[in-house]
C-alpha cells in the first residue's frame, strides 16, 4: 500500500476519535463535580449536595417546562412549515425561487437571526412602527414584553425562523434518494392533489431520511443558550441559560450545581427525543389506515394555504429582522414612532471600527482553521468510502451527528475541566478544536451526497491510464468536485462563525469573537452597536459563500459547465 | 363513480400540439385517438417521445414549452392539474409505493366512497381482494412490494391504475424492463384490459414490437436536425 492509501485509510478512524472524545470526555468532566468530585475547588468527596442545591434553586420547575416546551414546540413548527411547504409547492415554479430564497438565510447565524427578530418584534421595534400611529393609534411604545415573553414565544418563533431553512436544505438533499419526483406523479396520476400525493406517497418516504436532522434540531433547540438569551425570559431562564450563568458566576461553589444541572439538561433532551419518538410511533400507526384510504383531496386547499402563507412569513420575517439591522446600524435619532430614522449617519460602524479588528480577526481565524481542518477530514473520509469501495456503516453516520444531538452545554464545562485537570491553558488551539467539533458534521453532510455521486467510472479512466490512486484523487476527483468542496467549506465556515458556547467556554472567556460581542451586546441597551456586529456576524459566511460560488468557476473559467 | 365508468369512453384528441425546448422545436402531433384504440409514437431516445407524454400527463418541465390542446371527448385537460385529468399513466418502472403493503398499493389507486366507516372499509377490502384475484395474485394483499417478482410487480402497477378508473391511458415504454420472456405475456394483459375498457391510448416506445402488439396506428419521430 502506498503512503496515500495508508494516510486515507486511517482519517475515518482519526475522525471519530475526534469526534467521540471530546464528548464522552466531556461528559466524564461533568459527572465527578456533579457529585461533588472537583480537588481544584476543595472538592474533595463524593456527595449528592450539588443536587441537592439544584433542586432547590428557585424556579427549576420552570426552566425545565421553558426548555421542553419551546424546544419540542419550535421543532414541531418547524417541521410542519417544510412539509406543508414542500406539499403545496414541491416541483413548481415558485418552489425553486423559494429555495433559493432559503438556502443564504441558512447562513445567517443563530445570534443574528434572534437579534434581528427581536429589534423586529419589540414594542418599539420596526413592526410597530410601520403601523404606528396612523393603524394603531400608538405614539408611545405598546406596553408587552417582547422578547423575554414568560411563555417563551419569542424564542418559540426565533428558534422556528432559524429551523426551517436548515430543515428544508436536509429535506432537498433526501427528496432524489427516495424518488420523491417519481412518487408525486404517480399520486397525482391516480387522481392526488399536491398535498395529498406529497403527505400519502412521498412524506413516508422522505421523513426516515431526515430524521437525524429533526433529532438534532430538538437537541438544539432543547439546549440553545444564545438564543436564549437573547429572546428567552430572564427570571427564570432556560436551563441551558442558567448553566452557563452559574459557571460565570463569581462564586465558584456554584460550579458544581452548575455540572449537576448540565447533566440534567443532558435528561431534558433526552426527554424530549424519547417524547417525539413516541409520537412518531402514535402517528405512524394512526396514520396507516388514513394512508390507504383513497381520499385525494381532503384538506388540500386549507394545506397549499397554510404552506403558502407561513412560509411567505417566515421569509417575510427574516428579510425584514435583517432590514431592521441594517436600519439600526445606520440610525442616528430614531424616535418612535418613525419608521425610517433620521438623519442617517456611518458613525457607529466608525465606532465599531475602532473596537471590532480583533474580534473580526478572532471569529475568521477561528473559522478558517476549523473549516481547513473538518474539510480534509471529510475528504479523507469520503475517499476511503471511495477506495473500500462501501459506504460508511450506519452506526459511524449517526457518531458524525453526536455532537448535533449531545447538548453541548452538557459536555463543554466537563471539557474545560479536563483542561484546568491537564493543566493546559484555555485559548484559541482549544476554541478551534471545539469549533470543528461543531462544523464537521455540517460539511460532511454537505459535501457526502456530492461526492458519492461522482461517477467511479472517471476513477476507472484514469486507473488504466496509468493513474495512481494519489494522481486519480488530486488530479481528478478533488478538481471535479471543487465547487461542491467550496460550498462545504462556505457551509462550515458559517457555522463557525454562528459558535458561541465553544469560543465563550474553551476560549476562558477571553476570546472575543462577532458572535460572544454581538451576544453580550445584545442584552445592553446599545440597539446600534448591537445592530453593527449582528451584520458583521452575518457579512463573513455572505462573503464565504460569495467566494464558494465563485472561486470554482474563476479556477475552471476555461472550462463549459457541465450540464 | 359507477355512472361515469358506464358511460361510453370519449376520444383523446391531440390537437396541433407542438413542444418547443428553447427556440428549437422538438415534436410536433396531430392524432385522435377512438375508444379502445392505440396510438403508439415510436422513435429512437432523446427525440422526444416521453416529453410528449409528460405535456399530456401534465407533467411538463419549465424547460419545455408547448402550444395546441389535449382534450378528452369535450373536455380541454391543457390547463387542467394532473390529478383532475383522470388520465392512467404507466412507467417504465412499476414504482410501488416501499411505505404500502401490496393491498395497499391497490388501495391507494382505489377512490374513496361514501357510507358507513366500517362497512367503506370491508367493500374496499372485497375490492382488493377481487383486484388481486383477478391478476393471479390472490392472497398476496399483506406482502411487501419488494418481496414480488418483476412480472408480479408489474401486474400489481397495471391494476393500481386501472382501480382509479381512468378514462384513458399513457404508457411510457410500459415494457422494456421486463424480461424477454415476460414482456409478450404482460403486453397481452395490458392490452386486452384496454380494449375490454375501451380506453383510448397513447404509448411511447423505440420496440416495433410493442407497436405490432398494440395494432393501432403508428407515429414515428424522426431526430430535428440540431440548431
Amino acid at each position: 500500500m502506498t503512503l496515500f492509501e495508508t494516510t486515507v485509510r486511517l482519517v475515518p478512524r482519526l475522525t471519530l476519535l475526534l469526534l467521540i472524545v471530546p464528548v464522552a470526555a466531556g461528559l466524564a468532566g461533568v459527572v465527578a463535580p456533579a457529585f461533588g468530585w472537583l480537588p481544584a475547588l476543595g472538592g474533595e468527596r463524593w456527595t449528592l449536595a450539588p443536587w441537592r442545591a439544584l433542586a432547590q434553586a428557585p424556579g427549576l420547575p420552570d426552566m425545565l417546562r421553558l426548555s421542553l416546551v419551546t424546544g419540542l414546540a419550535s421543532s414541531l413548527a418547524a417541521l410542519a412549515i417544510v412539509v406543508l411547504f414542500l406539499g403545496a409547492f414541491l416541483d413548481s415554479r415558485l418552489f425553486h425561487l423559494v429555495r433559493r430564497l432559503l438556502s443564504p438565510l441558512l447562513a445567517v447565524p443563530h445570534a443574528a437571526a434572534a437579534i434581528g427578530l427581536a429589534f423586529l418584534l419589540a414594542p418599539s421595534g420596526l413592526a410597530s412602527r410601520l403601523i404606528s400611529p396612523w393603524a394603531s393609534g400608538w405614539t408611545q411604545p405598546p406596553d408587552y414584553l417582547f422578547p423575554g415573553d414568560p411563555a417563551g414565544l419569542a424564542l418559540i418563533a426565533g428558534l422556528v425562523l432559524k429551523e426551517v431553512p436548515f430543515l428544508l436544505l436536509m429535506s432537498l438533499a433526501a427528496l432524489p434518494q427516495c424518488q420523491a419526483a417519481e412518487r408525486l406523479q404517480v399520486a397525482r396520476a391516480l387522481g392526488y392533489g399536491r398535498l395529498n400525493a406529497f403527505t400519502k406517497a412521498v412524506l413516508p418516504g422522505l421523513y426516515p431520511l431526515i430524521r437525524l436532522p429533526v433529532y438534532a434540531v430538538i437537541a438544539f433547540a432543547t439546549s440553545t443558550v444564545e438564543v436564549a438569551m437573547i429572546l428567552g425570559p430572564s427570571t427564570p431562564p432556560t436551563l441551558a441559560v442558567t448553566v452557563v450563568r452559574w459557571l460565570g458566576d463569581p462564586d465558584l461553589a456554584l460550579r458544581f450545581q452548575a455540572s449537576a444541572a448540565a447533566l440534567l439538561q443532558l435528561g431534558v433532551t433526552a426527554l424530549a427525543l424519547l417524547m417525539w419518538w413516541l409520537t412518531e410511533r402514535l402517528v405512524a400507526w394512526l396514520a396507516a389506515g388514513w394512508l390507504e384510504n383513497g381520499q385525494r383531496r381532503r384538506g388540500e386547499r386549507l394545506g397549499r394555504g397554510f404552506g403558502a402563507g407561513l412560509t411567505g412569513l417566515a421569509i417575510l420575517l427574516l428579510g425584514a429582522s435583517l432590514a431592521g439591522l441594517a436600519l439600526w446600524s445606520l440610525a442616528a435619532w430614531w424616535p418612535f414612532p418613525a419608521a425610517w430614522p433620521s438623519p442617517m449617519t456611518l458613525d457607529t460602524w466608525r465606532a465599531a471600527a475602532d473596537t471590532a479588528p480583533r474580534p473580526l480577526a478572532h471569529t475568521a481565524s477561528l473559522g478558517l482553521a476549523a473549516t481547513l481542518l473538518a474539510v480534509a477530514l471529510t475528504i479523507g473520509c469520503l475517499e476511503a468510502e471511495t477506495l473500500r469501495r462501501r459506504a460508511l456503516r450506519p452506526g459511524t453516520q449517526l457518531i458524525l451527528y453526536l455532537p448535533l444531538l449531545v447538548p453541548p452545554v452538557a459536555f463543554l464545562y466537563g471539557l474545560v475541566q479536563l483542561q484546568a485537570q491537564l493543566g493546559l491553558t484555555p485559548g484559541w488551539p482549544a476554541a478551534a478544536l471545539g469549533h470543528s467539533l461543531f462544523v464537521l458534521p455540517y460539511v460532511f453532510l454537505s459535501l457526502a451526497e456530492s461526492y458519492r455521486r461522482l461517477d467511479p467510472r472517471w476513477g476507472q479512466v484514469a486507473a488504466a491510464l496509468g493513474a495512481s490512486r494519489a494522481r486519480t484523487f488530486w488530479r481528478v476527483r478533488l478538481p471535479m468536485l471543487a465547487s461542491p468542496i467550496a460550498v462545504a467549506a462556505a457551509v462550515g465556515f458559517a457555522v463557525s462563525v454562528g459558535q458561541y458556547l465553544p469560543t465563550l467556554l474553551l476560549g476562558g472567556g477571553r476570546l472575543a469573537t462577532l458572535t460572544t460581542e454581538a451576544v453580550s451586546l445584545a442584552s445592553g441597551g446599545d440597539r446600534r452597536l448591537t445592530a453593527v456586529y449582528a451584520l458583521g456576524q452575518l457579512a463573513l459566511p455572505a462573503l464565504g459563500f460569495a467566494l464558494a460560488g465563485g472561486l470554482p468557476r474563476l479556477l475552471l473559467r476555461h472550462r463549459r459547465p457541465s450540464p | 363513480m359507477t355512472l361515469e365508468s358506464a358511460m361510453p369512453a370519449p376520444t383523446l384528441i391531440l390537437d396541433d400540439v407542438v413542444i418547443h425546448h428553447g427556440h428549437q422545436r422538438l415534436v410536433a402531433v396531430d392524432a385522435r385517438i377512438a375508444a379502445g384504440e392505440v396510438l403508439t409514437v415510436m422513435g429512437p431516445s432523446g427525440v422526444g417521445k416521453s416529453t410528449l407524454l409528460a405535456q399530456v400527463a401534465g407533467f411538463l418541465a419549465p424547460a419545455f414549452t408547448a402550444s395546441g390542446h389535449i382534450r378528452l371527448g369535450d373536455v380541454d385537460l391543457t390547463r387542467l392539474p394532473p390529478e383532475r385529468r383522470r388520465l392512467g399513466l404507466l412507467f417504465q418502472d412499476p414504482l410501488l409505493f416501499p411505505h404500502l403493503s401490496v393491498g395497499g398499493n391497490l388501495a391507494f389507486g382505489l377512490p374513496a366512497v361514501g357510507g358507513r366507516r366500517s362497512e367503506r372499509r370491508r367493500a374496499r377490502r372485497r375490492r382488493i381482494e377481487a383486484a388481486l384475484n383477478d391478476i393471479g395474485l390472490a392472497s398476496f394483499a399483506d406482502r411487501d412490494p419488494t418481496t414480488l417478482s418483476g412480472g408480479q410487480r408489474a401486474r400489481v402497477a397495471l391494476m393500481r391504475v386501472l382501480l382509479a378508473e381512468p378514462r384513458a391511458m399513457l404508457l411510457d415504454e410500459p415494457f422494456s424492463k421486463l424480461d424477454a420472456t415476460l414482456r409478450d405475456e404482460m403486453r397481452r394483459l395490458v392490452f386486452a384490459r384496454i380494449r375490454a375498457r375501451g380506453l383510448p391510448t397513447l404509448m411511447v416506445t423505440h420496440d416495433r414490437e410493442d407497436a405490432e402488439a398494440a395494432g393501432g396506428q403508428v407515429i414515428e419521430l424522426a431526430p430535428q436536425p440540431q440548431g
